[in-house]
């Protein structure tokens, strides 16, 4: 158990049901997360990672279990309590970029504070793409952007709200190598500096390995959870 | 917990944040949103130029009242009102005697019947009879002249100075007749007008006993007089001597009146076209928040909840709403401008065309209400978007539950079709028989739609080449438009239809009714004198005496003992004790006023007609003594109008001599028949020496000798006047194609509407054709196999569509022919063949034009934007 933990996951299970049957994605799950740190959550296709992520997240109720975020219970809200908790505590990046657009790259970023109702938030705004490296494509939409552009947006985004907690679904697996190397390496710089809480989602174990602990998923059952050495050792110094 | 209610405190997003993002998100979007909303545009055209029109028209019957009128005051009556009374009233005054009579044209030796008006006086006061020479109006007055009505110059190639001749005076032609006071296109074309001076009526020898004149008498009170005032204190001497009259106010609410029922008409077409489009807008919108799914559900992963979710995209509808209800109400004003020259045979006053404002802000509330109603069970569904579409679009299928509040959407839909047809027709059984029949006609469509969609996907053999299986499965994959485009082609197609096939039924209904064994020629006002020779005249052309009858003209004077003042006293006092219910019962059960109101042309007869047969009570064919009851027989629904069952006695006026009589029984007529039929028989032995005439019908074997025949008849006996089937099919056809005219003017704004949505529904799916185009280009197939697969797909929704708008249609038509017309229905096929092959044609036309963008599209453009 760790100490302060962010994030709570206390016997978590997930059935659906469809057409009469019973399907369960997730199993008997428990864990914690402390705050500021770095986690992956792997698994193959089919093994609940995005489930567990949702769940997380408070995009969807587990079928029994407790999550905690942040000091807030998530069962039992209504919808719009869970968006607010969303709005003041997490950050999202997705593996599709899920970026609008109808709104230009300035626009997407400044979205999340806008809906705190946040105002003279667009030198902010800007200051955040120019720190992913694009300040002068403020204007641009996302169509004339390439993908890893996309990305670096979505970026720019996920941090505008200083959220505690920042979950990245599939962060780099819509881009070719080379731009997945920028984006990990951008993703951890603006983690270290804001100081956010990551949980990546993925089957890149070259990503996950780059995070403090790992969480391998099989069949909707945790198989290991392992802190990775080099993070260890960072936690014996500390 | 401080901490946390601040954490969970309302998200502070104002209404202004909420506007701009439906503006930014509309951003991409705008020329698609206006494309669906361009398909309710002429639906609020049609009813803001139908309002308009209505505004004006009320405006210019008040404002021309008086022209309509020409007079201060009309009366009217079966026989001469006394002429002392008439010489004390008002400060001028005008006679006119009219009566349908045969008009002979002495130079092409051609007769045709017509309405002739003998006319003395100044009348009109107000107006002008219509003439060329203008002059003309005035000097046919001066001598022995007629005024002939402008077609019939034109028929019977006549000119100015020729002679006509009616019964037996010749009378010179001083002028055409252009216009008479009150008169319309239609009612001209129906019984063509022919003045002449009254002076002369007795010369022609038209004026005997038994005549069916009638006798108009025409008012000019000073500017002070109140003449509604005035008549009123005059009613009972009017009642007294059978004059029926119009005052300038009564002719305004008459003429008001009329032009209700062709103004509910106007806008209830308009109002079908506006729901078309509201379908084609609903179904849009669907596709459209569809493809907005993973926009929202990125927007509640960031935060925004499902109400503001729900209102951006609420303001982006009542905005394009409010775009559409103006640019429609636009249009509408512009085409209020055509529809007096739509309507001008049924206008009898002159159109001044204004702006209706209160038309324009009918049409604007209208607009955004229907649309914002329509798109609602779309937006509905965006409360329920789940953010966690923005990880994995299947999700949402895992939560999919009936949401309460879309049924109470469609009830508030159903509920504002009902209000507003109630509004139009201002009657609940109206307005419940056409939303059940809309409602009916949208159900149906779906069904067959639904059910074809089912068949297709069932029966399409494999063994089909691969663009024909992929052309029908594009038909009921997923997204497809086969249910919105089989609604909307559908009904429009069954509106067209519908109105094409009523025209044949009632043209065919007539042309039926000259089968073999029927009469095709009918001779009226024959005097008891001229019976027997008209007969042999027949006879001596070859042509049958098939029916020969008696007509005696009569009045109801008294029903159990009542009379019209009686009953119009009661209502009276019931009216003013609107509670009270027991009189209110014990009036409905009272005999209709307007028994009394107007003749009755009856008959005598010993036995029934073989189109008569007895359906209450007995049959009575004889009176034989002078004290015995006299048994009348009465039609079936004639009987019902004016509330009188058998047992009934009701008293007849005929000519001044009041008979008592006991209703004996009530007959089902055939009316379809050409012959004479009667709502009131009366028994041989009572009416013989009343003023009476004679019909004769007869059947004629072709036109020459229906010409021959009918000389002879006007040069013999120019009293008689004959009417044969061409010129009732000649006149049927006429007025159906002015009044269809009118009802394809209103059914192209569906046409029109149908057209507009299938464009729409075509370019709302080009997204989803252009990905799978791109695939099979980039699998290798050709421009032209892709073209083909759209082709059929087109042709197949086509088919469907026309096809199942064809079977309502015909459906339809059918219960019309039947059950409303009483006549059989025989679908003309090479017409429905051809209207099949339009639609279908303009479908694909369509369909493929509006998809060639997807075909030329580089595969790498669409790639690079999908990834």
């Amino acid at each position: 158990m760790h100490k302060n933990p962010i994030l709570d996951i206390q016997n978590i299970n997930k059935i659906y049901k469809s057409a009469g049957k019973s399907l369960t994605v997730l199993h008997q799950i428990n864990f914690s997360i402390s705050k500021g740190s770095t986690v992956a959550i792997t698994g193959p296709s089919g093994s609940g990672k995005t489930t567990l992520l949702g769940l997380c997240a408070g995009l969807d109720q587990p079928t029994s279990g407790e999550i905690i975020l942040n000091s807030h219970p998530l069962s039992g809200r209504s919808e719009d309590e869970l968006a607010a908790i969303r709005n003041q505590n997490i950050g999202f990046i997705f593996q599709n970029f899920q970026l609008m657009p109808t709104l230009t790259a300035l626009e997407n970023v400044m979205v999340p504070m806008e809906l705190r109702g946040e105002k003279n938030i667009r030198n902010y705004a800007l200051d955040l793409l120019d720190k992913v490296g694009l300040a002068d494509r403020a204007d641009h939409y996302p169509v004339q952007l390439s993908g890893g552009e996309q990305q670096r947006v979505s970026l720019a985004r996920a941090f505008s709200n200083k959220p505690a907690i920042l979950f990245a679904d599939e962060p780099t697996g819509n881009l070719d190598g080379e731009t997945s190397d920028k984006i990990e390496k951008l993703l951890f710089e603006l983690n270290t500096q804001a100081g956010t809480t990551l949980v990546i989602v993925t089957h890149d174990m070259e990503l996950a390995a780059k995070t403090g602990r790992i969480i391998r998923l099989k069949s909707g059952e945790i198989l290991s959870d392992e802190v990775q050495s080099s993070a260890k050792a960072s936690l014996l110094n500390s | 917990m401080p901490q946390e209610n601040q954490l969970l405190k309302q998200s502070s997003v104002s209404f202004g944040w909420l506007v701009k993002m439906a503006w930014r998100d509309s951003r991409k979007n705008r020329s698609r949103l206006f494309l669906f909303i361009s398909s309710i545009i002429l639906g609020i055209a049609a009813l803001v130029a139908v309002y308009s029109f209505r505004d004006n028209l009320t405006r210019d019957i008040d404002d021309q009242a008086k022209i309509l009128a020409g007079a201060d005051l009309t009366l009217e009556s079966r026989k001469p009102a006394d002429q002392k009374m008439i010489d004390t009233m008002g400060i001028e005054q005008s006679a006119e005697r009219n009566f349908a009579s045969m008009l002979y044209f002495v130079k092409s030796e051609a007769s045709r019947l017509v309405q002739i008006r003998a006319l003395e006086g100044n009348y009109p006061y107000y107006g002008n009879i219509e003439t060329t020479p203008t002059q003309a109006a005035k000097d046919f007055k001066k001598g022995r002249k007629a005024l002939v009505d402008k077609t019939l110059m034109l028929q019977f190639n006549a000119k100015v100075g020729d002679s006509i001749k009616v019964g037996a005076l010749k009378f010179k032609i001083e002028g055409i007749l252009d216009k008479a006071p009150n008169q319309t296109g239609i009612s001209a074309s129906v019984a063509p007008i022919v003045y002449i001076p009254l002076q002369y009526l007795p010369q022609t020898g038209l004026t005997k006993i038994g005549s069916r004149i009638q006798y108009k008498y025409y008012i000019k009170y000073s500017d002070k007089t109140n003449v509604d005032k005035l008549v009123k204190d005059l009613q009972p001497v009017f009642e007294k001597q059978n004059l029926d009259y119009e005052t300038v106010s009564s002719k305004k609410e008459n003429t008001g009146r009329s032009f209700r029922d062709v103004n509910r008409f106007l806008a209830l077409a308009g109002f079908i076209a506006l729901l078309l489009g509201c379908i084609g807008v609903g179904s849009a919108i669907h596709v459209y928040i569809g493809e907005k799914l993973s926009a929202i559900a990125t927007l509640r992963c960031l935060g925004l909840k499902a109400k503001q979710a729900f209102f951006i995209y609420l303001i982006q509808i009542v905005f394009i709403g409010l775009i559409g209800a103006i640019a429609g109400s636009a249009l509408g004003t512009l085409i209020q401008f055509a529809l007096p020259a739509v309507l001008k045979d049924f206008i009898p006053v002159q159109i001044t065309m204004q702006i209706s404002w209160m038309a324009i802000l009918q049409g604007v509330t209208l607009g955004i209400i229907i649309s914002v109603l329509f798109a609602l069970p779309s937006l509905l569904s965006v409360r329920r978007i789940s953010p966690l579409n923005a990880l994995r679009a299947s999700f949402e299928s895992h939560k999919e539950t009936a949401d309460p509040l879309k049924w109470l959407v469609y009830f508030f839909i159903l509920l504002f079709v009902f209000v507003f047809t109630y509004l139009q027709m201002s009657g609940w059984l109206e307005a419940l028989v056409f939303t059940g029949s809309v409602v009916f006609a949208f159900l149906l469509l779906f069904g067959v739609s639904k059910l074809l969609m089912w068949l297709v996907k069932k029966i399409i053999p494999n063994s089909l080449s691969y663009l024909w299986r992929q052309g029908f499965a594009n038909l009921y994959r997923p997204n497809n438009q086969t249910l919105m485009l089989t609604v909307s082609i559908g009904l429009s197609t069954a509106f067209i239809c519908t109105l094409f096939f009523v025209q044949g039924i009632l043209i065919n209904r007539v042309t039926l009714s000259s089968g073999e064994n029927q009469p095709n020629m009918v001779l009226f006002d024959i005097q008891n004198s001229q019976k027997d020779a008209i007969a042999n005249l027949a006879r001596s052309y070859s042509l049958p005496v098939m029916n020969q009858v008696p007509i005696v003209t009569v009045r109801i004077e008294e029903i159990n003992g009542k009379t019209a003042a009686d009953l119009a006293k009661a209502d009276s006092l019931s009216s003013a004790k609107p509670n009270n219910r027991e009189t209110k019962r014990e009036n409905q059960n009272e005999p209709s006023q307007r028994a009394f109101s107007g003749e009755l042309r009856v008959t005598f007869q010993d036995s029934l007609t073989d189109a008569e047969t007895l359906v209450k009570g007995k049959w009575i064919g004889e009176v034989k003594a002078p004290e015995n009851i006299v048994y009348v027989s009465l039609e079936e629904n004639y009987a019902n109008r004016i509330k009188v069952d058998v047992g009934d006695k009701i008293t007849f006026n005929v000519q001044g001599m009041m008979i008592p009589t006991i209703v004996g029984s009530l007959r089902e007529v055939n009316w379809s028949r050409m012959q004479t039929n009667f709502r009131v028989v009366f028994p041989k032995g009572v009416l013989e020496d009343a003023p009476q005439f004679n019909v004769l019908m007869t059947k004629v074997p072709n036109s020459q000798i229906s010409a021959k025949f009918q000389g002879a008849v006007v040069r013999s006996f120019p009293n008689v006047s004959v009417i044969d089937l061409d010129l009732i099919l000649k006149v049927l056809d006429e007025l159906l194609t002015k009044i269809g005219f009118v009802i394809r003017f209103m059914a192209a704004f569906s046409m029109a509407t149908g057209w507009i949505v299938l464009i729409s529904a075509v370019i709302t799916s080009k997204s989803q054709r252009l990905r799978e185009s791109v695939l099979l280009r980039t699998l290798g197939a050709s421009r032209k196999q892709i073209l083909t697969i759209t082709a059929l797909e087109y042709l197949f929704l086509g088919a469907l569509a026309a096809g199942a708008g064809m079977i309502l249609a015909l459906g339809g038509s059918w219960a019309l022919a039947v059950f409303s017309f009483e006549s059989s229905f025989a679908p003309p096929i090479l017409p429905i063949f051809i209207l099949f092959i339009s639609v279908v044609a303009l479908v694909v036309f369509t369909g493929v034009f509006s998809s060639r963008k997807v075909l030329n599209q580089p595969p790498l453009e669409v790639l690079r934007r999908d990834s």
